[in-house]
């Protein structure tokens, strides 16, 4: 099977202040159809500004980006957006939904920006608002909703594509603990239908959902190997209580 | 074991095998289930060292039972481990010791060490994330249990980070 995302020699660097600052400095990474990869390091380690780039938020200063198995660094800007609307689903830490459009309206926008037919976009957000325990709260406006739904219509919008791949910055970011879990529940929920996730976080809740995890240090990954799966049993099992 | 059946004894005079079950109530599925030859064995040297004694209870056609209670230097045994502050389980650090070692010796350097035992950490939070999942809602205890772990192991993370800027 070809990688959903490759990137060869990845550099970022941020010119814009007086000293040219590196954000990436070389990154090859390759994320295989259904993986889900986490992607940790400290504040200025680039992580951000890495899935920035693979979803075209940012642009890279040299190296490729490949999206199913297309060059796509080197497309027009909007050439990129146009594919990144059918193949990239984002879910930040600020839910950056439409304030006066309904959340039905909401989870469907990104289908019907990507040329989905409308009816095609309803059915769709139908089953996505379903699927997130959210068809009763289809007709109200974002502000009405708790951070914990708001991150869950995030999630829904970002799937309306069936994306080939979800980025996702700090999901859980500014959530409280209930939240939280509801966040993991389905982020691991959409896993395991096979969805593939690239995922920046601190959260090691979080992060611990993945298989994968990528250690980024100053711009360069440090790390890159599997989250092992151990043993189950009871907490005790696990937790050593004397 | 002691001070948890010094505990429970000071709750009500049992036998072996209702110390087990108490605990087992007590705690949910967060006890390393208890094995009742221990418990005996704890029993024994509690006995042995004057915390506890025991009366033989004559049961019908059973061999008698032995029904233990607390005595007055079990209770203050019991005050002393209650009034005693607790060592966290991470004040010493074995990967600490590794980590500062191993590089003076060439056998391994610090980023590896510490992207390994990253990772280790993550997988033992698998581990936390999947009980908590299969965890029944009303097991109260057990789930603050989990909770407690996952808060140390995200501290232990941040702490890895925190060597890694330093010592990289």
């Amino acid at each position: 099977m070809n990688p959903v995302v490759k990137t060869v020699s990845l550099v970022k660097i941020y010119s814009g202040g007086a000293v040219p600052v590196p954000a990436v400095r070389g990154v090859d990474l390759q994320v295989e159809p259904g993986e889900f990869v986490a992607i940790m390091g400290p504040s200025g380690s680039g992580k951000s500004t890495l899935v920035h780039m693979l979803g075209g938020l940012d642009a890279r200063t040299s190296g490729e980006i490949w999206l199913d198995d297309q060059r796509v660094d080197t497309l027009s800007e909007s050439a990129w957006a146009l594919l990144r609307r059918k193949k990239i689903g984002f879910m930040f830490q600020f839910f950056n939904l439409v304030a006066n459009m309904t959340v039905a309206d909401n989870v469907e926008l990104p289908a019907l920006l990507a040329g989905v037919s409308p009816k095609d976009a309803r059915e769709r957000r139908e089953h996505l608002l379903g699927a997130l325990n959210l068809s009763e709260r289809a007709d109200a406006a974002p502000g009405q909703l708790s951070g914990g739904e708001q991150q869950r219509v995030a999630l829904a919008r970002a799937l309306a594509n069936q994306p080939s791949v979800l980025l996702t910055d700090e999901p859980t970011g500014n959530l409280d603990s209930r939240n939280t879990r509801d966040v993991l529940r389905l982020l691991s929920d959409v896993h395991k239908e096979g969805q593939t996730i690239i995922m920046v976080t601190h959260d090691a809740r979080v992060a611990s959902l993945a298989d994968r995890l990528v250690s980024l240090f100053d711009g360069e990954i440090v790390d890159d190997g599997r989250i092992a799966r151990r043993r189950t049993g009871t907490a005790g099992a696990v937790i050593d209580l004397r | 074991m002691r001070p948890h059946l010094l505990a429970l004894l000071a709750k009500e005079p049992a036998h072996g095998y209702e110390l087990k079950q108490a605990l087992e109530q007590t705690f949910g599925s967060a006890y390393p289930s208890p094995n009742i030859g221990q418990i005996y064995v704890t029993l024994g040297r509690l006995e042995k060292d004057g915390l506890i004694r025991a009366v033989d209870v004559e049961q019908s056609n059973r061999p008698n039972k032995k029904v233990y209670y607390l005595t007055a230097k079990g209770r203050d045994a019991l005050t002393a481990w209650v009034d005693e502050p607790t060592e966290g389980p991470r004040v010493r650090d074995e990967f600490f010791m590794k980590l500062v070692l191993a590089p003076l010796t060439g056998i391994a350097d610090r980023m590896a060490l510490i992207s390994r035992q990253r990772r280790h950490y993550l997988s033992l939070m698998r581990d936390l994330n999947d009980l908590l999942v299969h965890i029944e809602p009303g097991d109260r205890v057990a789930i603050l249990l989990i909770e407690g772990a996952m808060l140390h192991l995200q501290a232990d993370l941040d702490w890895l980070e925190r060597c890694q800027e330093d010592l990289a």
